[in-house]
């Protein structure tokens, strides 16, 4: 039976992506898209950069115009959780009491922020940079800053400091383990960004465990660390990764394993369901270990396409490469590939001038690119791991080797 | 205020206006056009908002900077001499009447 009526839960790049693909694949029924923030689906990366910075509002953070979900035929419904699945009734029932009817259901429920269960977590600003209101009470108390811990080295964390210190805010960055971003780059490069972070007068706890966060008549004043060290904090941002928002799917007896668990089609074990993006466990061909769950704008929208195309009856396995970005003041970082599981680094480029690229290799498997401030190697770097042809770390190393060259003519 | 000719790679022509200091992009998103993707928001991070300039006015764009260039090699539609990443072309007097083609795909 043909499909006449798609219905997507979470209005993120995948839920939207999926939305307007469907329609540029000449879809010609229903499509229902369900978000429970009240705004239009936005962009969420520049909210940990130019949005938060001030540089940008946010109509420039807007997917498309309100006209365009009019026009697309796109039912957009804003501000409404999805409560639960009917899988034999083929519904989704939302917050109001209503029920969606759908004939395939797509699961873009994206992830949640790791919420620590430390003590004084409730406290007025203790913040977090997820979503838009979220970023929106950040920006306003990052006016008013003092002095700012922040929770966890990563992305997030590490984005979020260049922007205070640009902003002249005293920054500390608590992390668990030694080096920042060490779930998704190279010592070399978590080396390079520590130092440079250090540079703008970021303060570092590595190896350090939060104990609590203190304060008086319910606002934060301080951040206790585990040694027992005190560290003044009228903002503390907490950035220790998310969570998948599989609850839907669980409840309903699908599969859920650090994620929602679909094939390689991107398709639960209910024919009628389909799950993408951040919320989304599935095998990937650019990963040594499966499933994988990746959270980045690329998977969201990649993700989206398969299904859409899966849709309108144009079926293929979803085998695009994961590649990741983040701006850190003047820092850029370029990742193609999943470097998870890699054995050795070779650089190439001028690492002591923040000029270069990290080869992650499993043996003499590439694995993928780390390109600091080196976007043409980036650019290459897409080219040879799409076409899943490598560079040998002997190559890699060699400055004479033409990387540009050897992209050009295996692509 | 100026304005950009659209073309899709199936040649529909659309005319925008363009604010100054609004980029190509921005100014093809906020307005839901199809064919200019921009998959990072505008960072010069993907190459996704891949543009073809009409030869005779690619001397009004701004320069080229280093980071685009070496993002242009990643496109994933054909290079030509007359690729942009509309990002990058930020709107200034001088660019009005622009003329840009999109490429049949961005990703």
């Amino acid at each position: 039976m043909a499909i006449a009526r798609v219905v997507i839960v979470g209005a993120g790049h995948g839920g939207f992506q999926v939305a307007a693909s469907l329609r540029q694949n000449g879809f010609d029924g229903a499509v229902v898209l369900i978000g429970d923030e009240p705004h239009l689906p936005y962009q969420r990366p520049p909210l940990s950069k130019d949005y938060l910075d001030g540089k940008i509002g946010f109509d420039l953070l807007q997917m498309r115009p309100e006209s365009f979900f009019a026009d697309q035929r796109i039912e957009l419904v804003s501000g409404s959780a999805v409560t639960a699945i009917d899988r034999a009734g083929k519904s989704v029932a939302l917050d109001d009491g209503s029920r969606v009817a759908y004939d395939h259901l797509v699961l873009a429920t994206g992830a949640r922020n790791r919420v620590p269960p430390l003590p004084g977590i409730e406290l007025d600003g203790v913040c977090y940079l997820r979503n838009l209101a979220e970023t929106e009470a950040l920006k306003e108390r990052l006016a008013a800053c003092r002095s700012a811990v922040v929770i966890g080295a990563g992305f997030i964390g590490l984005e979020f400091a260049a922007i205070a210190r640009g902003k002249g805010v005293p920054v500390h960055i608590v992390e668990l383990v030694d080096r920042v971003m060490a779930r998704v780059v190279c010592p070399e490069t978590s080396a390079y960004f520590g130092r440079e972070h250090q540079r703008t007068g970021v303060e570092f706890s590595f190896g350090a465990r939060v104990e609590r966060i203190g304060g008086a008549g319910g606002k934060v004043e301080h951040v206790v660390l585990g040694d027992g060290r005190t560290l003044p904090a009228d903002l503390v941002l907490i950035s220790i990764g998310v969570l998948p928002n599989e609850g839907l799917a669980a409840a309903v007896g699908l599969a859920v394993e650090n994620g929602i668990v679909v094939n390689e089609q991107l398709l639960t074990a209910d024919p009628n369901i389909s799950a993408i993006g951040d919320c989304a466990s599935f095998p990937s061909r650019h990963s040594l270990r499966n499933p994988v769950r990746l959270e980045a704008v690329q998977n969201a929208a990649d993700h989206a396409r398969c299904v859409a195309s899966r849709l309108v009856g144009k079926p293929h396995v979803y085998e695009a490469l994961p590649w990741f970005w983040s701006e850190q003041g003047a820092l850029r970082l370029q990742i193609a590939g999943l470097t998870t599981g890699f054995q050795q680094v070779v650089l190439r480029g001028d690492y002591d001038a923040g000029e270069y690229s990290a080869f992650c290799y499993a043996g003499d498997k590439l694995l993928g690119i780390e390109s600091i401030n080196k976007p043409a190697d980036h650019a290459f770097a897409r080219r040879l791991l799409a076409a899943g042809r490598g560079v040998s770390p002997a190559e890699a190393a060699d400055p004479d080797f033409d990387l540009r060259a050897a992209a050009m003519a295996r692509s | 205020m100026p304005q950009v000719t659209y073309v899709s790679h199936t040649g529909t022509s659309t005319t925008l206006d363009v604010p100054l200091g609004t980029s190509v992009m921005q100014a093809a998103t906020l307005h839901g056009l199809d064919g200019i993707v921009a998959e990072c928001g505008g960072s010069c991070m993907c190459a996704t908002c891949h543009v073809y300039v009409q030869e005779d006015q690619l001397a009004k764009c701004p320069e080229m900077e280093l980071g685009e260039d070496a993002m242009l090699d990643g496109t994933a539609s054909p290079r030509r001499p007359n690729s942009r990443l509309s990002c990058q072309l930020v709107m200034t007097p001088e660019m009005a009447g622009l003329v840009v083609t999109m490429p049949e795909t961005q990703t």
